[in-house]
């Protein structure tokens, strides 16, 4: 197929080429653009649900993770009003939970916290929630506190998807909603889960934790200390972090690298 | 070859005849229940505590409801009741007699206050009947022996246009069509310009002609009788004494789109009406309008029936469907739409129950007979549910174009504020709007149509709404999730007597949000009502706000609210 055969979308004025069958998010990510998004994860069935993905294509609100992309597409992405109603969204996340960084084991390894920094937040903004959430630390090698669950459901889609399994569902309704577990009892312990499995590191934030790799990489060495969020190219950083941050990974090198620089 | 379409028991249906039993799902029962329907445990889970009315606490030998709606709402009697049987609301009484809570709109609005008592429908609550039912109750008396009068539910068919003034024999329809092809059914549809009642209009020539074309080796026809926007009771009505022409009209989708398989999905709170429902279709079954080879035409079409548990959102048509296939009642990803994937993936059509009677009458009388009323975008007649302050609550008839005022002069309503037309969901609108026509191209409604007087404080409507939403809120995406309990909270602040000019802004801008980005229609909607009284009725706000200029980031007394359960106290000394 010729160049001038391609099909293409315009994001923010650039032409993006697609194929028959892409969303905007793939389309994308393959063109090295970076839309802020916690739900997705190539690989996995796209869900739609954080929202932080929405662009405005042609004046009408989508998520771009789930849109397919089709000729005929100009998409407002990287503006300044979409990035603030970015910020709001990120912030309902934080206040709706439980997040308090400095104590989280998976700060700088967080990719909500990272797309906090990303979009300028410096506060909750709303009113804190509180919830109280069961923790769960039955499994011997798992801990689950729901108090920092964001129902992104990427464990949820990569126990069904990848890991041929169906560990975890979303229960309840609104406000209420938690992850629940599908053992015999509800404890993780009970289930199927494998630590290996992709659904046990799959999690963007401090919801599903390893326990045996608690506090290894000191703060400033942690995946978004020495990248981006906005780095297209980040996911197998991301998962390997969460096992052994600092193992044979050549970027442990670049010590001290600063967010965003 | 079996013609019911579901010939297991769904999970819905098992859930509520175990809590009938045992007055609440327990953890045991989920995992005997997922195992005898061979579902996941978490599945059963997720649903149970999805649906307003599964329990997983026990709930009292007598479990009450009470609506909470604007119009068949009944607070000051729950409190009532509460306060006789000594049970706080919510909760249930430590001998296990009496539980009692509230619930959203339950349909009944042209019948005044309004309760379901161990799922059954109570209405025109007086202080009197409060007094008996706790006596009643006291007694351990069964819900079988009390007033018969008290479980009566009128039509209160107050105009009859189109729809309503035809008697319709069943099979007429079906008749009317035979031998008639499924390119001719759908001309005669398309030429009606029937658009979808539920309130998004859609054209329903249309959407039978996607599904019909959409390629696949099976496909269903749904009924939305979900009919929960508060204020909206027409359908009701139609499902009590139009029941036969809803099927007839969901036959004829049937055969023209191609489908052996349709489900009605009837809300949980229009229980009382299943038994008749289900005898109606057994009738159609003996009379061969249900079946194998329907009147010798060769189509084998048969319909379930699925009872929803208290979820607003089954409303929305891929949630509803989510329903039926015993999940969450949570939206889908949109496109694909379900008339190519719908119903487990198959080209599904989701009609209204207004929807689909007026097609069969279609089939019946022909496009002529239907485009003659109504206006050049809006064919045909609507059924308003009229409630609120009115002398003549009920169901009217109207051709499209009517207006506003001409619907407040029929039903007796005086001194009228502000009309909210469609529900929580829809506009609310002051008296310069009254001269707008009720139709697609103005005022589009389901059929809520809501009459608030100048003795009512409008601005608890509004609170009432946005606490509506941020109950129904499936939590599937963010703004929704978040947004509709951030606005919940900013106008409990305002209402409270503690808002600032602050908290109208953070009211304004966080409503833009969770319409503008929200998934499906619930959060696209949800913060309407909010909107269009700050547009239309400013000095509500402004006259409650504590101050104009300062900016108070927390509401003080509601800090204390733990510190008041954890000492048991709210009397006056512990509050601000």
């Amino acid at each position: 197929m010729s160049d001038s055969m391609k099909k293409v979308i315009k994001i923010d004025g650039v032409d993006v080429p697609f194929q028959e069958g892409q969303t905007i998010m793939d389309a994308a990510l393959a063109a090295d653009i970076y839309i802020p998004h916690l739900c997705h994860k190539p690989g996995l069935s796209p869900h739609g649900s954080c929202k932080l993905c929405t662009v405005d294509v042609n004046g009408r609100a989508v998520s771009s993770c789930t849109m397919p992309a089709e000729e005929g597409q100009e998409i407002d992405n990287n503006t300044q009003a979409l990035n603030e109603v970015r910020k709001s969204i990120t912030q309902m996340l934080f206040v709706e939970g439980n997040h308090l960084c400095p104590s989280c084991e998976k700060t700088g390894d967080c990719t909500l916290q990272a797309i906090g920094y990303h979009l300028g937040m410096l506060d909750g903004h709303y009113p804190q929630f509180y919830p109280r959430r069961e923790v769960d630390a039955s499994h011997p090698t798992l801990v689950i506190d729901r108090d920092r669950c964001i129902m992104c459901e990427l464990c949820v889609r990569a126990s069904r998807e990848v890991d041929g399994k169906d560990v975890f569902a979303i229960s309840g309704r609104g406000t209420n909603r938690q992850l629940v577990v599908n053992s015999p009892t509800g404890k993780l312990g009970d289930s199927d889960i494998d630590g290996e499995d992709l659904a046990a590191h799959i999690c963007p934030v401090g919801a599903i934790l390893i326990k045996d790799h608690g506090y290894e990489v000191p703060i400033g060495r942690r995946t978004f200390d020495l990248h981006s969020v906005a780095e297209t190219d980040l996911d197998e950083v991301i998962l390997k972090k969460t096992k052994h941050h600092d193992e044979s990974d050549a970027s442990d090198k670049k010590e001290g690298g600063v967010y965003g620089v | 070859m079996t013609m019911n379409p579901k010939p297991s028991e769904h999970l819905l249906h098992a859930l509520h005849a175990h809590q009938q039993q045992h007055r609440f799902i327990s953890d045991q029962a989920i995992c005997d229940i997922a195992s005898r329907l061979n579902l996941p445990r978490a599945q059963v889970e997720a649903v149970t505590e999805f649906y307003s009315f599964f329990h997983r606490n026990p709930r009292g030998r007598f479990d009450i409801l009470f609506s909470n709606c604007t119009s068949c709402g009944a607070i000051p009697l729950m409190n009532k009741l509460c306060e006789k049987l000594q049970v706080k609301a919510g909760e249930t009484r430590a001998d296990g007699l009496i539980s009692i809570a509230e619930t959203s709109c339950i349909g009944m609005c042209d019948h005044g206050a309004s309760a379901l008592v161990n799922s059954l429908t109570v209405t025109s609550l007086s202080e009197a009947m409060i007094e008996e039912m706790a006596s009643l109750i006291e007694a351990e008396t069964p819900v079988s022996e009390w007033p018969n009068s008290w479980f009566q539910i009128g039509n209160n068919i107050r105009k009859e246009g189109l729809l309503l003034s035809d008697s319709f024999e069943p099979g007429a329809a079906l008749k009317a069509i035979a031998g008639r092809s499924s390119d001719e059914i759908l001309d005669e549809i398309t030429a009606s310009g029937l658009k979808g009642r539920g309130g998004a209009g859609f054209a329903t020539g249309l959407k039978w002609k996607f599904c019909r074309d959409a390629a696949s080796d099976q496909r269903y026809v749904v009924c939305n009788a979900d009919e929960g926007e508060p204020g909206t009771f027409k359908d009701r009505i139609l499902l009590n004494s139009h029941a036969d022409t809803l099927f007839e009209g969901m036959t004829i989708c049937a055969q023209t789109i191609g489908a052996t398989r349709g489900y009605l999905y009837l809300r949980g709170e229009y229980r009382y009406m299943l038994d008749a429902l289900e005898s109606t279709l057994q009738s159609r079954r003996e009379a061969g309008l249900l079946g194998s080879d329907i009147l010798a035409s060769g189509h084998n079409f048969d319909i379930a029936i699925v009872v929803g548990a208290g979820a607003y959102i089954c409303g929305e048509e891929s949630a509803l469907i989510e329903s039926i296939e015993e999940k969450p009642g949570t939206p889908r990803i949109r496109p694909p739409f379900p008339v190519t994937s719908g119903l487990w993936g198959k080209p599904t059509v989701v009609n209204n129950v207004e929807t689909l009677v007026a097609a069969a009458r279609i089939a019946l009388h022909g496009h002529q007979w239907f485009e003659s009323s109504g206006t050049w975008q809006s064919k045909g007649s609507k059924l308003l549910s009229v409630s609120g302050d009115c002398a003549r609550p009920g169901i009217y008839e109207y051709p499209f174009g009517i207006t506003v005022q001409q619907v407040l002069d029929d039903a007796g309503a005086e001194d009228v504020q502000a009309v909210q037309i469609g529900g929580p969901a829809g506009r609310l609108i002051g008296t310069d709007h009254f001269t707008h026509h009720i139709a697609f191209e103005d005022l589009a409604t389901g059929g809520s149509f809501m009459i608030f007087n100048h003795s009512r404080d409008l601005l608890e409507v509004v609170r009432n709404f946005t606490h509506f939403f941020a109950h129904e809120s499936c939590g599937f995406c963010t703004p929704c999730r978040v947004g509709t309990t951030l606005l919940k909270n900013g106008l409990d602040k305002v209402c409270g007597g503690h808002g600032t000019a602050h908290d109208i802004d953070e009211l304004k801008a966080t409503a833009a949000l969770v319409s503008r980005r929200s998934h499906c229609g619930l959060g696209m909607t949800a913060p309407n009502a909010i909107r269009d009284a700050l547009k239309a009725f400013p000095h509500l706000f402004e006259t409650r706000l504590l101050h104009q200029e300062m900016e108070p980031e927390f509401n003080l007394d509601a800090s204390l609210q733990e510190a008041r359960d954890l000492t048991h106290r709210d009397d006056a000394e512990a509050h601000l």
